[in-house]
């Protein structure tokens, strides 16, 4: 009998080295995904007009299936991680930017006249002021994206095993062993929930004023993210 | 060569064009896949979402629902349902309708709860019942939101019925899996622009229903 977490050799990893792996290829693009989504969050909050534009592109962009976005990545990217990371950057940042655009709006314009009379500059006022009150928002729109980010890096097996714990479902096929594929859903699984689990604590640990437990304004967010 | 010019191959090859591999067999049965797993996810999550929404319960349930349904790996699912339940429709259908179901569920019943509550007890002042406030006020009221729900399950649908051709199954994503198998990249490229043709015209579909179907004092800008 096996143990439960053997792996076959061909796949190069021990268990946790998938599992290091998986959260790897899911989150990094959740990270390139905010980092982008920021600047252009601004922007469109800054100029109106870019908002409904760049809403139609991420919309389209969104729709594209992951399945398909990697193989044509592959001509330029080959059967790589980057091939996976890619895509995967693209929906975080379709994600994130609406939550960001909405969560950086809804501050009250009180608020902003407020820190401008206590002589806060753009900069000071965007860091110190808008992005703290978006943050619940923010985080809302990450933990969609990293969910999501996490369940799909899965399909990265069919492009020549770029698909870390989702390689288990091949491997499980092949050689008959069931218990790999059940290890294949349920980590990732649970993967999925614990990730999503400490970006809930980070939310309680950076806006300490929130009431515990989501709140309203975070359901909202979350509702529109299962929306797109 | 480029993506494009693999593109041209595979669609001016009329090989591609006939038979039981032909673009119209596996566009129809994407379709069909997708047309059925919306209706089932529908049938299931709009009463629910709608009812929750009406009486405005249950939302931490939903929100719990949504989550736990997001973390499910569907292409994981999928293999494991194809090994539990062998060849059928079944094995497809229950990760999509799964997959399909919160967002579904979730956005009908937000949609229901974020309505203006001022027309709603007009409506009951005028003598409503529950039923008529239900679908002649919450419902055409809230229709913009719970379509975008529909629209998002749709897509995602669209997106995972091609995964289902690694497990055997017919539609688009069998020229991209096939593909991949026999390196016969042309095919790939050709099967990746028919499914993201779908998915883009699946998002064209909503939005002419929704122009048709949501009233014109409701509709939102953008």
């Amino acid at each position: 009998m096996n143990d439960v977490f053997d792996m076959p050799s061909y796949l190069e990893h021990s268990f946790l080295g998938l599992v290091g792996l998986h959260l790897r290829e899911a989150l990094v693009p959740v990270l390139a995904g905010l980092v982008l989504a920021l600047p252009l969050a601004q922007l469109c909050v800054r100029f109106r007009w870019l908002y409904p534009p760049v809403l139609w592109v991420t919309t389209v962009l969104y729709a594209i299936p992951s399945l398909a976005f990697f193989v044509v990545l592959i001509d330029y990217t080959g059967l790589s991680e980057l091939t996976v990371m890619i895509p995967l950057a693209v929906y975080s940042l379709v994600v994130l930017v609406p939550a960001i655009v909405d969560g950086v709006r809804s501050v009250p314009q009180e608020t902003l006249a407020a820190a401008t009379a206590m002589g806060l500059g753009p900069v000071r006022r965007y860091l110190q002021v808008q992005l703290p009150i978006a943050a619940p928002a923010i985080l809302a729109g990450l933990r969609v994206a990293a969910v999501s980010s996490i369940s799909l890096v899965s399909v990265g097996m069919l492009i020549g095993n770029e698909g870390a714990l989702g390689n288990m479902l091949d491997a499980g096929l092949k050689y008959n062993q069931p218990r790999l594929v059940w290890l294949s859903v349920i980590s990732t699984a649970v993967l999925a929930i614990l990730v999503d689990a400490l970006l809930i604590v980070l939310r309680m640990w950076v806006t300490p004023w929130m009431p515990r437990g989501g709140g309203r304004g975070a359901r909202t967010v979350l509702a529109k993210g299962a929306a797109r | 060569m480029n993506i494009l010019d693999f593109a041209d191959a595979f669609f001016s090859d009329s090989a591609h064009w006939h038979g039981y591999d032909g673009i119209p067999v596996r566009l129809g049965e994407h379709i069909q896949y997708t047309l059925m797993a919306l209706g089932i996810a529908a049938a299931i999550g709009l009463p629910v979402g709608l009812l929750t929404g009406h009486t405005g319960r249950g939302g931490n349930v939903l929100a719990l629902i949504a989550t736990s349904g997001r973390a499910l790996p569907s292409f994981g699912l999928m293999v494991l349902m194809f090994i539990l339940l062998g060849l059928g429709m079944a094995p497809v259908m229950i990760p999509l309708v799964v997959l399909a179901v919160p967002p579904i569920l979730v956005t009908t019943n937000e949609a229901m709860r974020s309505l203006d509550p001022a027309p709603v007890d007009a409506a009951r002042g005028m003598g409503m019942g529950e039923a008529q406030v239900l679908f002649r006020v919450e419902v055409p009221t809230a229709l913009p939101l719970i379509l975008s729900g529909l629209r998002s399950a749709a897509i995602q649908i669209v997106s995972t019925a091609t995964i289902a051709a690694y497990v055997s199954f017919g539609g688009l994503g069998r020229y991209i899996v096939d593909g991949l198998y026999q390196r016969d990249y042309e095919k790939v490229v050709g099967g990746a622009t028919l499914v993201a043709g779908l998915a883009v015209a699946t998002l064209l579909v909503f939005w002419a229903v929704a122009r048709l179907a949501v009233s014109r004092g409701v509709r939102r800008p953008g």
